[in-house]
């Protein structure tokens, strides 16, 4: 496993991502709430670009006591990003699809050395 | 441009460019050596609403000409073909083609369907792509049927004479006819069926008519004398009184795919289409394929209690079901197990054709055929291509793929 830099912390913006080539394989790296997370930019489903597309907060349908519904919402706690070839939607935090959360994209280790960022890989 | 997603970030993208989008696409076909394979792709689209300015002028009558026309200068009041509300395929921007389709850029002198259509086509390793619209596939929800044939019309003409020339013969279609007018579906058939291109004809099946009317038998008729295609592309519609009843678009594009092809399948079966036109091959087009399975066992169940009210059959409904043709998309990969079994059910070695439905949102690359544990490597070449190139008797590209067509029986002298 070597590592690899992805990019330079203080250009790293919360809210930003790259993506780190390694040999064949590729790399999405996100910034979000300050952390890191690096994962397979290969969609589970047909090998779309996994981590080229939108990061969209979880939607949440609530629920009343009742049970009746109160509407759908935007989750305060939990980013999702997108694959845009079809849509399907990965936990930022796990790489889980959160269609079926058996199914959980490869992550990898981010290492910060200073002022520069690694993955290894 | 910025694609907003409300309570996430804006990912700026300069311009959407469909080769890099599809760049792991291609990666797929180098690692499965796509290229030597003949790889026909039956369901493909473009945005002909993108270009009415250029379909418009084929229409006939003036007067329905100008109320179309004067329209659009106007600002573009009002609409050329029923639309739904509610329909978000882009998921809120989430697919992001939609949103930033606008902004690719194409190369002035040629068409630019047919650059975008050669992009995702050379993604994918697809040679030849059977090209359908998308708004004109809602054609059969027009309330004028003089609109609907006078539209059709001007999009054929279009088609014919100013896009698929120019694709170097990679494009094809089955060209929509005005199904709400039996005389002048005829008339399409008569004026189209002998253009360049033209493997056969398309009934968008978002209408209430019967398949099986009387009306209709000169039309097939017609068809099946030219060695024509017939196929029934399906789609959702939430106006139909029973689709009112879903709150999703989720649910509304899951059933209805498949419930218009369920609907007009059923009448063509148990009326003995099959008997009367034994020489007409049928498609049916973007239903997926977990429906056939269904289908069959229903006819053949109720079929054996009741064979008087379908006395023209001389077999089982399934059998003639599977004499007809299934294109793949949207493929229900969830069970393989179940996905075996409809395979075997339906013939897929032969009757199976692959499609992408490409560029709408559940698109299928050819992966998804090729990967698949259980098909053999000849229903593998059959389905992605084989079967269509016999079907529509189109050559190989290269002399890989001639020594394959004819390794599996797939290649077509002229």
């Amino acid at each position: 496993m070597a590592e690899q830099f992805v990019g330079k912390l203080s250009e790293f913006k919360d809210g930003d991502r790259r993506i780190v080539f390694v040999g064949d394989n590729e790399i999405g790296v996100f910034r979000h709430d300050g952390k890191f997370y690096a994962y397979s930019n290969y969609c589970l489903h047909q090998g779309g670009p996994a981590c080229e597309g939108l990061t969209i907060a979880k939607v949440e349908e609530r629920l009343r006591p009742d049970k009746t519904s109160e509407g759908l919402f935007f989750s305060d706690t939990e980013m999702h990003f997108v694959c845009p070839w079809h849509g399907y939607e990965y936990d930022m935090k796990t790489g889980e699809c959160v269609s079926d959360r058996k199914l959980r994209l490869r992550s990898y280790k981010i290492v910060e050395k200073g002022d520069e960022v690694y993955v290894v890989a | 441009m910025d694609l907003l997603a409300e309570r996430g970030r804006r990912v700026t993208v300069d311009e959407l460019n469909t080769t890099r989008l599809l760049a792991h696409a291609r990666k797929q076909a180098v690692q499965r050596k796509f290229d030597d394979v003949l790889i026909v792709d039956v369901d493909a689209h473009h945005y002909e609403n993108e270009h009415y300015g250029e379909i418009l002028p084929f229409m006939e009558n003036e007067v329905l000409k100008q109320i179309n026309m004067g329209g659009r200068a106007k600002g573009g009041r009002g609409t050329l073909v029923p639309t739904h509300a509610g329909f978000t395929q882009d998921m809120g921007g989430r697919v992001t083609r939609y949103p930033m389709r606008g902004t690719e850029k194409t190369e002035p002198g040629r068409h630019r369907d047919i650059q975008l259509g050669e992009r995702w086509m050379d993604a994918m390793s697809v040679d030849y792509s059977c090209l359908f619209p998308t708004g004109m596939l809602n054609i059969g929800m027009h309330p004028q049927k003089e609109m609907e044939v006078d539209l059709c019309w001007a999009y054929n003409r279009w088609l014919t004479e100013k896009v698929l020339p120019e694709s170097n013969n990679r494009f094809f279609s089955m060209l929509c006819i005005p199904f709400s007018d039996p005389e002048q579906s005829l008339r399409h058939v008569e004026t189209f069926g002998d253009r360049k291109g033209v493997g056969g004809f398309m009934v968008t099946t978002v209408r209430n008519l019967q398949v099986n009317d009387n009306a209709y038998m000169k039309v097939y008729r017609a068809m099946e004398e030219r060695g024509l295609v017939l196929s029934f592309h399906s789609g959702p519609n939430w106006s139909e009184p029973v689709f009112r009843a879903c709150n999703r678009f989720l649910s509304v594009h899951a059933l209805g795919f498949s419930f218009y092809n369920i609907l007009h399948c059923t009448n063509w079966v148990i009326n003995g289409m099959g008997e009367r036109f034994p020489k007409l091959p049928v498609v049916w087009i973007e239903s997926g394929l977990a429906w056939v399975p269904f289908l069959m066992q229903r006819l053949d169940h109720e079929y054996m209690m009741r064979p008087s009210e379908a006395p023209v059959l001389k077999k089982k409904p399934s059998d003639y079901m599977r004499d007809m043709y299934y294109s793949s998309q949207p493929m229900e990969i969830q069970d393989m197990a179940a996905m075996e079994q409809t395979f075997r059910m339906i013939n897929a070695e032969t009757q199976l054709l692959y499609s992408s439905d490409y560029p709408h949102w559940d698109f299928d690359l050819p992966s998804t055929i090729w990967d698949l544990p259980f098909v053999s490597e000849k229903a593998k070449h059959n389905i992605l291509g084989g079967t269509a190139a016999r079907l529509f008797k189109l050559p190989p590209r290269n002399a890989a793929q001639k020594a394959n067509l004819q390794k599996f029986g797939n290649l077509v002298t002229a």
